[in-house]
């Protein structure tokens, strides 16, 4: 459950005590609170679920990760 | 999309089906918490890419098919009520309670509201200062901060019509019950990857301990699934019962602190009733008395509410892993998305409604 | 109140449900249940958008549907384009030219005039760019708070070439399936200036008469043998509907079906299937496989099917039944939902 989809700061601004940000998904952009991820700054990637962003994606840790899958695909036999 | 599009990636993910098959040497029954990536599982027909060994049974991890049949007939009720204007996520609209849902309180009507976001809820209290806003806060862990924000919102905005009707549950505690259950054949555990983004992964090496039981903690796309589901079968094949983060990219051991401070403030741990499973001591939350103005269970009465389920439904089994939607005489027949009978055939993640949308051509017949 | 466990295989509801208008299975049940009972004809009960009626020499087309949009005016269009547009394609499905359009009008008393002729105008020039007239009409006003502003409802007739014979229940195994282009703009534009949902990006209506495409196409063969437009339900509620009517299964390639990257976004964002959102200014054929790329490269060189693709088979196995290879290569059903789509957050 949880549908949280990541997306990218384009921007972000003060509200009150809080903040918001523009967040760009695909084409296009919504507004969400960055009261959960208080370090997120535009540029970076954030996983959104209902309106707010409730983490920030570790971008080297997943390409770290990533690569692995890669090699392994890289490594798979042919005809597997 | 980044960080989508590249776990939607087939030649990954055929190259985690190939590994998986080539670890594989006797037959292993894992399962998956979180309704998300049961659908997931469904939409993309995983388990076809999946050797013959793997049997994936689907966990409870539905909050919209769990939320206690209670707080769904007092949501009703007070849906129902003159001067109130409900809120609600969209995937509770079709729940069925003992004798309505919220649709039907709409078609009556009612005013009921599909909101995306709890802040939406808020908005329109203080745009509507002469009704009554009831928002209905279900969820997991992960939906919790933002519901609890909006909450603490309201107070700092000293709101008079704002009311939460507080319906979390919480993950481990089920998780607990299917462990203890002598009937358990769930030999490997994929993890909910967004409860623990929320709330770190202690609690579950916690049980992956106690009960010596390996665990994942797996993310929603496809290849996350594959990924998890290769790294349970490394440790069954090699005996570990460890407890593995899949999803690193968003989860952390400990969690996301700011989000548990604002749950912390707002929400105190209790005891729920889970529908089909019934009664599991502290599993879900509830509003603090700080908050109990904005407590909608406490401030729209305690109304005796007769719940009812229908005797046909299997749900409890079926969100245990006991058994498999296709297992109950009502699927697919008296049981369907447009007339469930029980929750898991409503949400699109239920495990029923998931494998009835996308999956049912392959139980030898098709169900029509 | 009839409880759940009602072994009677109806929906135990009583009322009229939002989701009975959404042209999902809720809507299917409202047709099978009140409407083809009470009217009882040969014609109706070929469930096909639009009725052919035989008249001395001639084969006649005629449609009716009527416009609830929500809010009145979107980008790419408004009540009065999407109603033209939709009546239009109606006609145009079954193969006919469409040759006039009649206009009867619902208005909320209060509603603003200025709206009412910026409607209006909207509606002659959908009708001038589809080459007909409205030549009636009818206007009834409803006290404030009756009504939604204003609701219209077109009528349309039109002439059917001879020998042409389209019809939902005419799919054949063997037939390739054909789309004009992306799915899913109508319904998320539309959802996004309902809600407020400030989705920023280009996604506008779809909404756009087809007859001209369909002409196209017929020039290339008249052996076209099904055609419908995907309007409310998405293309899986279409799909599923010939599949039903023509007793064929349709097996479909999920990388084949063209999305717009502004819907994927929305419908990732919303957790919502482009399969299941509305279209207004598309249409899908099923036609012999041997005239199929001919037929591609003709829609192609048409503004509105410059995104055409063949989607899909009509195969005999699995009658009634949609599925679709993934991108995974793996099977799964595409199916059709009990009412509309609703955002999820799980």
């Amino acid at each position: 459950m949880c549908l949280a989809v990541p997306g990218k700061i384009l921007e972000a601004s003060d509200l009150g005590i809080s903040r918001i940000a523009k967040v760009e998904f695909g084409r296009i952009t919504r507004q969400v609170r960055l009261d959960f991820v208080p370090e997120a700054q535009p540029g970076d990637f954030v996983l959104v679920h209902v309106g707010f962003a409730i983490s920030r994606i570790e971008e080297e840790e997943a390409k770290r990760t990533y690569d692995a899958l890669l090699e392994l695909e890289a490594e798979m036999p042919e005809d597997a | 999309m980044k960080f989508l599009d590249e776990y939607r990636d087939s030649g990954v993910a055929r190259a985690l089906a190939a590994r998986i098959r080539s670890r594989v040497t006797r037959h292993w029954t894992l399962m998956e918490i979180c309704g998300g990536q049961t659908h997931t599982i469904m939409r993309y027909g995983l388990p076809e890419l999946l050797p013959e060994e793997i049997e994936l049974v689907h966990g409870p991890g539905c909050p919209v098919c769990v939320a206690p049949l209670e707080l769904v007939d007092r949501a009703i009720e007070i849906a129902s009520r003159p001067g109130v204007i409900f809120v609600s996520y969209g995937d509770m609209l079709r729940v069925p309670g003992s004798r309505s849902d919220l649709f039907q309180v709409k078609a009556a009507g009612g005013d009921v509201r599909v909101a995306y976001s709890p802040m939406q809820a808020l908005k329109i209290a203080a745009e509507n200062p002469g009704r009554q806003v009831v928002f209905f806060g279900i969820g997991f862990e992960t939906t919790a901060p933002a519901n609890a924000m909006a909450v603490w919102e309201a107070k700092r905005q000293g709101l008079t019509n704002f009311f939460m009707l507080a319906s979390h549950v919480l993950v481990p505690p089920a998780m607990r019950i299917i462990l203890r259950s002598p009937a358990n054949r769930v030999q490997g555990f994929i993890a909910p990857g967004h409860v623990c983004t929320v709330m770190g992964f202690r609690e579950y090496e916690t049980l992956a301990a106690e009960f010596r039981v390996p665990m994942v903690v797996g993310g929603f796309e496809p290849v996350d699934l594959l990924e998890s589901i290769a790294m349970l079968v490394d440790q069954l094949e090699d005996g570990r019962a460890e407890l593995e983060n899949q999803y690193s990219r968003s989860v952390t051991r400990s969690g996301n602190g700011p989000a548990q401070q604002v749950m912390q403030q707002v929400f105190e741990v209790t005891d729920r009733q889970w529908r089909g499973i019934g009664p599991i001591p502290e599993s879900g939350y509830r509003l603090r008395e700080a908050y109990a103005a904005f407590d909608a269970e406490r401030v729209f009465g305690t109304s005796e509410i007769r719940l009812q389920e229908p005797p046909e439904c299997i749900a409890a089994l079926v969100m245990q892993g006991l058994k498999k939607p296709v297992d109950c005489p009502a699927f697919g027949t008296r049981c369907v998305p447009e007339r469930p009978l029980g929750a898991p055939m409503v949400s699109s993640e239920g495990a029923c409604a998931a494998y009835y949308t996308y999956r049912r051509h392959t139980s030898g017949e098709v169900v029509r | 109140m009839t409880s759940l466990v009602c072994p009677v295989p109806l929906s135990a509801t009583e009322t009229v449900l939002l989701g009975h208008g959404s042209g999902g299975k809720l809507s299917a049940e409202l047709l099978h249940s009140i409407f083809l009972p009470a009217f009882q004809n040969p014609v109706l009960e070929r469930l096909e958008d639009q009725a052919v009626l035989k008249f001395g020499g001639a084969m006649l087309a005629f449609t009716t549907d009527s416009f609830v949009a929500k809010p009145l005016f979107f980008r790419g269009g408004d009540i009065g384009s999407l109603a033209v547009h939709g009546t239009v394609n109606d006609l145009a499905m079954c193969g006919a030219r469409p040759v006039a359009l009649s206009a009867a009008f619902i208005l909320e008393e209060g509603f603003p005039l200025c709206d009412l002729r910026r409607i209006a105008d909207s509606m002659s020039r959908a009708a001038s760019a589809a080459g007909v007239t409205i030549v009636t009409g009818d206007t009834k006003v409803v006290e404030r708070g009756s009504g939604d502003g204003v609701y219209v409802t077109t009528t349309g007739i039109g002439i059917v070439p001879l020998g042409l014979n389209l019809s939902a229940a005419n799919a054949r195994p063997g037939d390739a399936v054909l789309l004009s282009g992306a799915i899913g703009d109508h319904g998320i534009a539309m959802l996004s200036a309902r809600e407020g949902l400030e989705l920023d990006g280009e996604i506008a209506s779809d909404s756009a008469p087809l007859n001209g495409l369909v002409e196209a196409m017929l020039a290339v063969t008249h052996n076209v043998h099904a055609m419908r437009d995907p309007t409310r339900g998405g293309l899986a509620s279409t799909l599923n509907e010939i599949a039903k009517e023509s007793r064929v299964g349709i097996e479909l390639r999920e990388d084949s079906i063209p999305v717009h990257a502004g819907v994927r976004g929305a419908c990732e964002v919303l957790g919502l299937d482009p399969l299941h959102v509305a279209n207004e200014g598309k249409l899908v054929a099923f036609v012999p496989m041997q005239h199929a790329v001919e037929l591609v490269e003709a829609m192609r060189r048409y503004r509105l099917g410059r995104e055409a693709a063949i989607i899909g088979t009509v195969v005999e196995r699995n009658p009634g039944l949609v599925t679709m290879r993934t991108v995974f290569n793996t099977t799964r059903i595409v199916d059709m939902l009990p009412g509309d789509q609703l955002p999820r957050i799980c």
